[in-house]
């Protein structure tokens, strides 16, 4: 099949499932909704009416926010392998997320009362300190970036940042509050923050949109690329910015969602190949139904308490990436 | 007309000065090898004069322009380069790669235009990759993927091609292939052609002007004949040769170790 028309098919089915769970998620949950409920919640709101607020006030914003986010993860997932030339990184592993985390921890705990725009600033902040100081360490001795030094590197300034938040929770007791975010939970997103965040995620996915004919290029060695006049430490930086923007902003939302930025450009190739015009597409709407189902799962399997749905990502992600893995060997 | 020229060049790579004072010339229109043994600094030349590494010392001119103070996009017009390193396998298929090669002429987010698909065609249907072109890199064998890396550079529609090793890995049939290409590249389109060979009968063969530089300095440089020489593959390689004449080209039969005394 022309693979035009192949990326088509996909995209489509993608598209329409992502419609599917968005609607669904709107009306399940803790609290189940008929489905002229939700049509007059969206069309014909009546603010008397409590379920009609339910779903207007805390269940669109948080179905929105999930969808958002899982996009900006599987994104920031995708660029990092990309840059990285390694199949298996992402801004987890890279000490990214870790980063945010660091400065999130810390802005909670020196300046309790910041709303949550201002703690997301502190967390990109950390995500770009950490990927200056990743980037800083592993590009030190060679005038070439080496993937396998990018990776120790993000390990070992992950596994750093990583104890001294924790040391940092334990001290003044807020081990218990940050634990729920550790795992990744969705249930705090609101409007407020949708319309401060939201415009920086969907402004960072075009830019992966637009960097995408260039992400191609980065199969290439840098003396090829540099030989046909491109300057790859400008694709690398503008890159690296927008996982720093990505990757800032979901941990401040959800906490560190393992995962989703592994896997999910993995499936995207596995169904549409290689070519990232294709890939880039796909990944931001397949991360989104992952986090989307996810989230659903995580209301619906025991209400009225809710289950991090990052739990669920990596009981239904993990052994999806070992069958995939066996399933095709060259492709991962 | 000399299409490439270096003046007192030195460069230092990883700190180490790897290319002493080097002053060459390359003739426009020619096959112009360079030979040496390994570390003796043939791809520190290859990348310098392809504008990849800087000279601390010294500068390359193309054209009679100084390469350092031209913009890197219209150097990518005039002179397409396969870095030693580039034969590697991803999933992008062969049609993508020689696309790159119109890189240098595409405006930001414009879609291919018209001249751009000629060439690319052309460059495929050159480099005999027209019924492989919708297969992936990695499911080519080293030799068909050679061809379809310099499909690109043919693509990159350049007078002048560089390449760092084109034959490694290859076996004899594929090295042959990939070498026959270059020589009609050169014969039939007049395309300077400037390449790095450990394989000196290749590049007896295949050449019109050889270099010869050892420890990063220039040995000797001049026609094939003038080059292959027992005496010069002393000096170079520390060989003993039986060089035989065949067609009009030095062709070496077979080579020892040298040794002073024993050597006649």
């Amino acid at each position: 099949m022309n693979s035009r028309v192949r990326f088509t098919i996909q995209l489509s089915i993608e598209i329409i499932i992502l419609c599917i769970l968005l609607l669904l998620s709107i009306r399940y949950g803790a609290n189940k909704n008929s489905n002229d409920t939700v049509m007059n919640a969206i069309f014909n709101y009546q603010s008397s009416n409590l379920d009609q607020q339910i779903i207007r006030q805390i269940r669109i914003p948080r179905v929105i926010g999930a969808a958002l986010i899982g996009s900006a993860l599987a994104c920031s997932g995708a660029l990092m392998q990309c840059v990285t030339k390694n199949p298996m990184a992402d801004s987890g592993l890279l000490g990214i997320n870790s980063g945010a985390a660091l400065m999130l921890t810390m802005s909670f705990i020196f300046f309790p009362k910041l709303s949550t725009q201002q703690t997301t600033i502190f967390s990109v902040f950390g995500a770009a300190l950490a990927s200056i100081l990743v980037f800083g360490l592993s590009s030190m001795k060679k005038a070439q970036l080496s993937p396998t030094i990018l990776v120790l590197a993000g390990m070992a300034i992950s596994a750093f940042f990583t104890a001294l938040s924790e040391g940092l929770a334990l001290i003044s007791q807020l081990k218990q509050d940050l634990a729920f975010w550790h795992f990744g939970g969705i249930s705090a997103v609101n409007w407020n923050q949708l319309i401060h965040l939201g415009p920086w995620v969907i402004g960072g996915l075009l830019v992966a949109l637009l960097l995408t004919p260039n992400l191609n290029l980065l199969n290439l060695s840098d003396d090829s690329i540099q030989s046909l006049g491109k300057n790859i430490n400008i694709i690398r930086s503008i890159t690296l910015i927008c996982v720093v923007i990505l990757s800032g902003i979901s941990v401040a939302l959800v906490g560190a969602v393992a995962f989703v930025g592994l896997i999910i450009p993995h499936i995207a190739k596995f169904l549409v190949g290689a070519d990232y015009r294709q890939v880039m597409p796909m990944t931001l709407i397949l991360g989104a139904n992952l986090t989307l189902c996810a989230d659903l799962i995580a209301r619906t399997i025991n209400p009225p308490n809710e289950t991090p749905f990052g739990i669920i990502i990596s009981l239904v992600g993990v052994p999806f990436f070992i069958y995939l893995a066996r399933k095709d060997n060259q492709r991962i | 007309m000399n299409i490439i020229e270096t003046k007192n060049v030195c460069v230092s790579y990883e700190k180490k000065l790897t290319i002493h004072d080097l002053s060459i010339q390359i003739p426009k229109g020619q096959v112009t090898t360079l030979i040496g043994p390994n570390g003796s600094g043939k791809s520190t030349l290859i990348r310098t004069i392809a504008h990849l590494l800087h000279p601390c010392d010294g500068s390359v001119f193309l054209d009679s322009q100084n390469i350092n103070q031209e913009k890197a996009s219209d150097i990518a017009k005039k002179l397409a380069v396969l870095p030693q390193s580039s034969n590697t396998a991803t999933d992008l298929t062969v049609k993508d790669l020689v696309t790159f090669g119109r890189i240098p002429y595409r405006k930001r987010f414009a879609p291919l235009s018209k001249l751009d698909h000629e060439k690319i065609d052309w460059a495929i249907e050159r480099a005999s990759l027209k019924d492989l072109q919708n297969r992936r890199l990695s499911t080519l064998s080293g030799g068909q993927r050679q061809r379809a890396w310099i499909a690109m550079a043919i693509a990159q529609d350049t007078d002048t091609i560089i390449l760092d090793e084109p034959t490694t890995y290859l076996d004899l049939t594929h090295q042959l292939d990939v070498m026959l290409l270059i020589k009609e590249l050169n014969e039939k389109e007049h395309r300077t052609i400037i390449m790095a060979l450990h394989d000196l009968n290749h590049a007896a063969r295949f050449s019109d002007q050889l270099i010869a530089i050892k420890k990063g300095v220039l040995q000797v440089s001049g026609p094939v004949q003038e080059v292959i020489t027992k005496q010069n593959l002393r000096n170079i390689f520390n060989i003993d040769a039986t060089i035989v004449n065949d067609h009009n080209k030095p062709l070496i039969l077979t080579y020892n170790r040298w040794r002073e005394g024993i050597a006649n």
